[in-house]
């Protein structure tokens, strides 16, 4: 069987299977072997990908090129991790007695399916099937938000499932549209939802349903990605959300709403002729920078505070994308991958921190140096990383973007350093106390996991230092994918 | 002026009946009702479909019709029968909406949608491309409608409805996206209708009531 079949087919098997035996005792063994299996395939692939070049699967249904591999590769790592870290998490919980032995068994197997789906997403070269696993994440995430079945948290699956419902149906609408205009030059075959016919033709799509069905994907997709004013749904969800959950919804949910949302700015790109996706990308980017940036020091939840500074990355990287250019671009790619792995690091950290203190009030947590020195280095390690201190990647990706800013488009800048100036002092106000001072806590019956916390850290770390050639070459190659305006 | 063929004049009376529909939805205070008015949607979706795929002869839009008949006009609203039968909510109504504003302020979201429709409609080639202005306001209508209920059933209701939007711009429009797109929307569309129904009994349980007024405690301190 070919590595991408396999890819796809062990998290689907798997949470498959996970609906059956998802009880026992060595489920959550089972689950990180098949996250490391997804991983190891991906990791193949990539090497594969980046030796032979592009390729197809399915027929022309599904694709890989040097941009999406990047985005499998991260997408397996980060599921990995998070399996990992899931496994000592979810079995205090059931000590806790917050989860019966039903609920972890759900959270297995919807875990897995949500990886699929996301996979599924990410590698598919048929918008329509893009739609469709788009919402199938939904899904299967909603079901893990409201995981807990507590007043607050079905409150806010249901929030989520309503907003991102109708976000996801204004993206299906784009989609639809997308398609009058292609099967006007493609005609009325199979073809004209495939993203690499489509680009083939893109130069001859008609500009003005290009530039219709644009908006309507943007907010669609957007309102997944977190972009203002659509974002209300993220933060409660990842504060109700069990905290695994909320990891893989910043470090990769995110992450592939916005990727949907660069393979159709390629296409209108073409099709318009003009910056008129770029600068849409631009406004929308910005302004939701500037929302989640003041709305960051308003937290009392260390949940909510992070999933806000979560909206301001994202809120980054669409500026960045949307300013276009090789630069950008590079920028962009490096930023989203330094954000994924710094947030579910800080997730996994923030997870165990709050399951020691046993309150997600900032107020109330103190003294993480104390009472586990390695989870308080690992939170104030990963806090100054996703603020973007040297000499951690996100500085230089973040340093990348505002200098392109500063030569290109100088009347951004004030905006950008202002709303990143109120991020650092409000998230780094509210960590320091919470990682020293006194606190007596007690200990937890199974030793955190504590490896994907610094796995991850060290991995920002080095890139923040020294980028290896190949994925200098590798990202630059995705970037060119992404075209210069 | 050139006569317009029999069968574009169909599709466009059913889909003109579909958005009346949709503002019949947006007045209708009563549950079970409301249900009903969607099956109907549901069943002139499927004809509007089916006449499309007579005049065309493409094979996938007969699947498509079938689809829409089975998951749009049957199964459902029969699931939302049972839903509203199985919590006992059978009589009940919603007395805080004024209809008379809403429906104005759904007349002025159809004009918008016909005027954001109509370079896209002067392009088409379609026998069918005044369609898609009616698409995009059963769409608007249908946010509309979930904007102003306050009930959990009735805000599913209306998300169902915007997927008939949907739907419609999708086969009438543009003689339908490829089947297997088609298959996945639908599917998808069903999973959810069934993860709600499972969440109307965990909303019931939890908050001893429907109503998602009791759902507004998570904000930003």
């Amino acid at each position: 069987m070919d590595l991408f079949t396999l890819m796809l087919l062990i998290p689907l098997v798997s949470g498959a299977l996970l609906t059956v035996v998802g009880e026992r005792a060595w489920a959550p063994n089972l689950n990180i072997v098949a996250s490391l299996g997804t991983f190891l395939a991906a990791a193949l692939l990539t090497v594969e990908i980046v030796a032979n070049g592009p390729r197809f699967a399915f027929g022309e249904q599904f694709f890989i090129d040097s941009l999406n591999v990047f985005f499998v590769a991260l997408t397996a790592f980060v599921g990995l991790t998070t399996s990992i870290f899931s496994s000592p998490y979810m079995k205090n919980e059931r000590e806790h007695g917050r989860l019966s032995a039903g609920r972890l068994r759900l959270y297995k197997s919807m875990y897995q399916l949500f990886m699929f789906t996301m996979l599924a997403a990410l590698t598919t070269n048929n918008l329509g099937i893009l739609w469709v696993a788009m919402e199938a994440a939904t899904l299967t995430t909603v079901l893990l938000v409201s995981l807990y079945r507590t007043p607050a948290s079905l409150e806010a699956a249901w929030k989520y499932f309503i907003l991102c419902g109708v976000g996801i149906a204004q993206a299906l609408f784009g989609t639809i549209l997308l398609y009058f205009a292609a099967e006007r030059v493609l005609g009325e075959t199979g073809n004209a939802l495939l993203w690499t016919h489509l680009v083939e033709v893109k130069g001859s799509l008609e500009p003005t349903i290009m530039a219709l069905s644009f908006i309507f994907l943007l907010v669609g997709y957007g309102t997944k990605v977190g972009l203002a004013p659509l974002h209300n749904w993220l933060p409660d969800a990842h504060a109700e959300g069990p905290t695994p959950v909320s990891a893989v919804l910043s470090g990769l949910l995110l992450n592939v709403a916005l990727y949907a949302i660069l393979r159709c700015k390629v296409l209108a790109d073409g099709a318009i002729h003009s910056d008129f996706a770029g600068n849409l990308m631009m406004g929308f980017g910005l302004f939701t920078l500037l929302v989640a940036a003041f709305f960051l020091s308003r937290q009392r939840d260390i949940k909510r505070m992070f999933a806000y500074s979560s909206i301001e990355h994202m809120g980054l990287i669409t500026f960045a994308f949307g300013m276009g250019g090789a630069v950008a671009n590079f920028a962009g790619l490096l930023h989203m991958t330094m954000h994924s792995l710094t947030k579910s690091a800080i997730f996994f950290a923030v997870g165990h921190a709050t399951q020691k203190i046993g309150t997600q009030q900032m107020d109330d947590i103190r003294g993480l140096m104390r009472v586990n020195p390695l989870i308080g280095w690992g939170l104030m390690l990963g806090t100054l990383a996703i603020l973007g201190m040297p000499p951690f990647g996100v500085f230089a990706s973040e340093f990348m973007i505002l200098t392109h800013a500063m030569k290109h488009h100088p009347w951004a800048t004030p905006v950008l350093l202002l709303a990143l100036g109120v991020a650092f002092a409000a998230i780094f106000g509210k960590v320091q106390p919470m990682v020293f001072g006194e606190t007596e806590a007690k200990r937890l019956p199974h030793a955190p996991a504590i490896t994907p916390v610094f796995l991850h850290l060290g991995i920002v770390l080095m890139l923040g230092l020294w980028i290896p050639p190949y994925l200098t070459h590798w990202f630059h190659e995705a970037a060119r994918m992404l075209g210069t305006p | 002026m050139s006569s317009i063929p029999l069968s574009a004049q169909f599709i466009n009376l059913f889909a003109a009946i579909i958005l009346l529909l949709a503002f019949a939805m947006l007045a209708q205070r009563r549950v079970l009702q409301l249900i009903d008015l969607f099956a109907l949607q549901g069943a002139t979706l499927f004809l509007s479909t089916l006449t499309v795929a007579l005049t065309t002869g493409q094979a996938h839009l007969y699947g498509s019709a079938a689809l829409t008949l089975v998951l749009k006009a049957i199964l459902l609203p029969w699931i939302l029968h049972r839903l509203v039968r199985k919590l006992n909510i059978k009589g009940e109504v919603e007395p805080l909406i004024n209809i008379p504003t809403t429906m104005l302020v759904g007349l002025v979201l159809v004009i918008i949608a016909f005027n954001v429709a109509l370079p896209i409609s002067q392009l088409a080639h379609t026998i069918t491309r005044g369609t898609l202005g009616i698409a995009l306001a059963v769409v608007m209508l249908a946010f509309l409608m979930m904007i102003t209920r306050r009930k959990a059933i009735t805000q599913v209701v209306g998300f169902l409805s915007m997927e008939n939007g949907l739907f419609l711009a999708a086969t009438s429009a543009t003689y339908g996206m490829p089947m297997v797109v088609e298959l996945g929307i639908a599917l998808d569309v069903l999973v959810g209708a069934i993860i709600l129904g499972v969440f109307f009994f965990q909303i019931r349980d939890q908050f001893d009531s429907l109503d998602i007024h009791h759902m507004e405690k998570l904000k930003d301190s």
